[in-house]
């Protein structure tokens, strides 16, 4: 059989709670918290006042100054975590034919923070509609189109084969590592960058999602605002962060010796083509999405070790998913660990899949489950093992992670440790 | 305690027997400046007539000032009220295109049949947007606070809102997506829709449109002035002149059916207008724009369709409107083709670069032109100038025996697409 097959050689992490993957991965295992009162602006007069912030220096990163003024914050961890990406894959040290050599690179709201603060300037703080010229602020222009996201991450690690962003909300994360996985199966290149960066703690989405509760209104204790399937979960806390992979044609990584985290060894999405933001309860189109992938990973459902769940903590995306994972596993599904790093690290939108994919992949290092973080209370209607508060050892050789988001997408992808896939 | 076992309902559909792997283009629905519907725009390029005038939606203080505009009355009646509401002008135009898209293929409602819904699917090319309503709901959050924000914002402004929309709209939950790659995301769009057919998708309906003539998105695409300042039409949009002087944005753009070619004949499919042939994308390396990455995107699109470069019949041009990006460009097409070798057009100069819009807009207009075998023009004051080698359609339609089309297309920030639409091999259709 030749089919060409995708694997994950290198990572780079910018995630609320620490500056690297080491500290993401010590977060996420000692099971504690990154949610906090929002710093990055005065949050004083909204519903949801809390988020899980990236303390990023990107000075220290090695940004200048003048990239520091014109790169969007989301492209600012992405340009960070592309080349953390390549340095722990040892990529720069390969030969890699820039023709064959792409970037896909997710986001849900691209360079909001940026159009945000540029449309401030401008307008007088709203007041005027018609905003004149922008010629103190060129970068704008990137700002306008997310694709410079892509661009700037290609630029910097001299991709010239396919390069684009992958904008499909909140399931972004999932969907552009399962893009870059499609163009190496179809042999359009044979390493991609591939990840995906959010930073929406910014007044505007902030707002929004106040304006459909979709945020918890806990404020009072942040620590222990994200409370994914619990029963008395109220929401979900917003965070940022990236998280970008070095994907690479197998038989290239292997003739390299480069270290292999993981093999993606199946992906797919759906739509639910019910509601821009409602979820059918049955879980119909999400489950559809974590068969078709594990079809194609060639993997039966009861072979799968652990459940990176979508987890949100908004009433209705947790019995959704709770039961798209019965649908889709059936009865193993009460039977394997599931648990929600947004506990954790917050729901940083386009991000977060790339993140929880990096979540998967050092789970499978480590062979330990992080846990959901502040599940307390039982849910009757999320029945399943959540693994609560506390990361438990297990025997991790398939994962499966999905992802749920507005527009009614639905994404699932299966990594598989090295040694262990078909 | 309900479930047990696995739920098999949808695994166990009937797939179409005897999918064929390729992709053709069952639909066209084009939303774009010059015209209400695909025969008006088409008819209207074909004439010469220039869409292309004074921003009128709002009073610009900026020195961008012509624009191409999709009158509000060609699609805002056709979108029903309630998700008008919930929807940008850009997701708005866009489901007005798809829809005349699907009827075109003879699917008025794919809900009902022949495909199961997760056999089909949306992508999207994306740019900006939701900006108009992006735009007004930033002013009230900025003069009002934060509890007057639009609970319809988070779903209206972000670059995925027009895929989802499509996707409720027309019951498509199959690998629904979103590429953003500037103005040759709208080509990539269609080549991931290929993809998806080839994947076991039998139907992608993919495209794009772009609304970015609201203030703040026009300031934000000036920022880096590209944009052509200047006041008279016909002098404004120059691509291959001596005279180029940036473009003029406009908005709008088009939706394809795109179908597995087996699939389409099996549902006797009213027409097939062209095959996806071939596709490549490459971003550019360092010293560039000399249009080497340009040069390797069709090369590699023509290897991918295995067509020489003599087969090709016409070329939609990529066509910057900015000398440096000009030259690149003719001087691609001069290496590839020789010198004057193949017709080269730019029908964007009538309509205005559309960004997201263009890519899936110029397929569109290039099937146009296999089907009636003519090249459209490209408007010109003048004659070109002579230092691009090219044979560049000015003024008047050529009438061509045409077979193979090339679109190019590039975005902001190096990114490269090219796309090969044939309308070879194709069995009769017509009923």
């Amino acid at each position: 059989m030749n089919r060409r097959r995708a694997v994950i050689t290198g990572l780079g992490v910018v995630a609320p709670g620490g500056a690297g993957t080491k500290e993401f991965w010590s977060l996420l295992s000692e099971g504690r918290t990154a949610t906090r009162p929002i710093s990055l602006f005065d949050a004083s007069g909204f519903r949801s006042r809390i988020a899980a912030e990236c303390d990023f220096d990107a000075e220290a990163e090695g940004l200048t100054a003048d990239e520091i003024r014109t790169l969007d914050r989301a492209a600012q961890f992405a340009v960070v975590c592309a080349e953390r990406a390549r340095a722990d894959s040892g990529l720069d040290g390969a030969v890699t034919d820039p023709h064959r050599f792409g970037v896909s690179l997710g986001t849900a709201v691209g360079a909001s923070t940026g159009l945000e603060a540029g449309y401030v300037a401008l307008s007088r703080r709203g007041r005027d509609w018609v905003t004149g010229v922008a010629s103190e602020l060129p970068q704008l222009r990137d700002h306008l189109v997310p694709s410079s996201f892509a661009a700037e991450v290609a630029r910097r690690s001299g991709a010239q084969g396919p390069v684009t962003t992958v904008s499909t909300g909140c399931t972004s994360g999932l969907d552009a590592v399962g893009h870059a996985v499609a163009l190496i199966e179809e042999g359009s290149a044979d390493v991609m960058l591939a990840g995906a960066t959010d930073a929406p703690i910014t007044p505007i989405t902030v707002a929004c999602f106040d304006s459909i509760k979709a945020t918890t209104p806990d404020n009072d204790d942040p620590a222990h605002a994200s409370r994914p399937f619990d029963r008395h979960r109220r929401g979900f806390v917003l965070g940022e962060g990236a998280a970008v992979f070095v994907v690479e044609e197998h038989g290239r990584a292997l003739r390299r010796h480069a270290r292999v985290y993981a093999e993606v060894s199946g992906f797919a999405t759906r739509c639910n083509a019910y509601h821009m933001t409602g979820l059918r309860p049955d879980g119909r189109e999400l489950a559809e999405a974590a068969r078709t992938a594990l079809d194609r990973a060639r993997t039966d459902a009861t072979a799968v070790d652990y459940v990176n769940a979508h987890g949100s903590g908004t009433r209705q995306n947790d019995r959704h998913e709770t039961a798209a994972l019965k649908r889709a596993l059936g009865s193993h599904a009460y039977d394997v660990p599931v648990s929600s790093v947004k506990s954790m690290i917050g729901h940083s939108l386009g991000a977060i899949g790339s993140l929880e994919i990096a979540a998967c992949v050092l789970a499978l290092a480590h062979q330990v489950v992080p846990p959901t973080a502040n599940l307390r209370t039982a849910d009757p209607e999320c029945d399943l093992d959540y693994v609560p508060v506390t990361a438990r050892e297990a025997r991790l050789d398939t994962v499966l992670t999905v992802g749920s988001g507005f527009g009614g997408f639905q994404s699932a992808m299966v990594l598989a440790r090295p040694g262990r896939a078909a | 305690m309900s479930t047990t076992a696995p739920d098999t309902a949808a695994r166990t559909r009937v797939t179409p027997a005897g999918r064929s792997g390729e992709a053709v283009v069952t639909g066209i629905g084009i939303l774009a400046p010059g015209g209400t519907d695909t025969e008006e725009v088409w008819a209207s390029v074909l004439a010469g007539r220039s869409a292309i005038g004074p921003l009128t939606r709002f009073t610009p203080t900026g020195p961008a000032r012509l624009v191409g505009t999709v009158p509000d009355e060609t699609f805002t009646a056709a979108v029903p009220s309630r998700i008008r509401a919930q929807t940008d002008r850009w997701t708005q135009m866009a489901l007005v295109a798809a829809e005349a898209a699907l009827h075109d293929a003879g699917l008025d409602d794919p809900g009902q049949g022949p495909y199961d819904p997760y056999d089909m699917a949306v992508i999207t090319a994306s740019g900006s947007g939701g900006t108009e309503f992006g735009q007004r709901e930033l002013a009230r959050l900025w003069t009002e606070g934060p509890g007057r924000v639009s609970v319809y914002q988070s779903i209206a402004w972000f670059y995925a809102a027009t895929t989802g929309q499509l996707s409720i709209r027309h019951a498509l939950q199959g690998p629904c997506s979103v590429l953003v790659a500037d103005q040759a995301g709208g080509l990539d769009a269609l080549a991931a829709a290929r993809r998806a057919l080839r994947t076991g998708t039998a139907l992608v309906v993919t495209g794009g449109t772009e609304a970015p003539l609201s203030p703040y998105a026009l300031t934000c695409l000036d920022a880096d002035g590209s944009v052509s300042h200047r006041t008279d039409p016909a002098r404004a949009y120059l691509p291959f002149h001596e005279d180029a002087c940036g473009y003029v944005p406009g908005e709008g753009g088009a939706f394809l059916v795109t179908e597995d070619a087996a699939a389409a004949r099996a549902r006797r499919a009213p027409r097939v207008y062209g095959r996806l042939a071939g596709h490549a994308a490459t971003f550019d390396g360092p010293g560039e724009p000399k249009g080497s990455g340009l040069a390797a995107a069709a090369l590699g699109a023509l290897r991918d369709a295995r067509v020489e470069p003599a087969g090709v019949d016409v070329v939609f041009a990529d066509a910057a409107g900015d000398r440096v990006r000009d030259t690149a460009e003719s001087r691609v097409l001069a290496e590839l083709f020789g010198p004057h070798a193949v017709p080269v057009t730019a029908p964007k100069t009538l309509l205005g670069r559309l960004n997201a819009g263009a890519g899936a807009l110029d397929a569109a207009l290039a099937l146009l032109a296999l089907r009636d075998g003519v090249v459209p023009p490209t408007a010109l004051p003048t004659a070109p100038s002579p230092e691009h080698p090219i044979d560049l359609v000015v003024g008047r339609p050529r009438a061509a025996e045409l077979r193979t089309a090339l679109v190019l297309a590039r975005g902001a920030g190096g990114f490269n697409s090219a796309l090969v639409l044939t309308r070879d091999r194709l069995p009769p259709h017509r009923t």
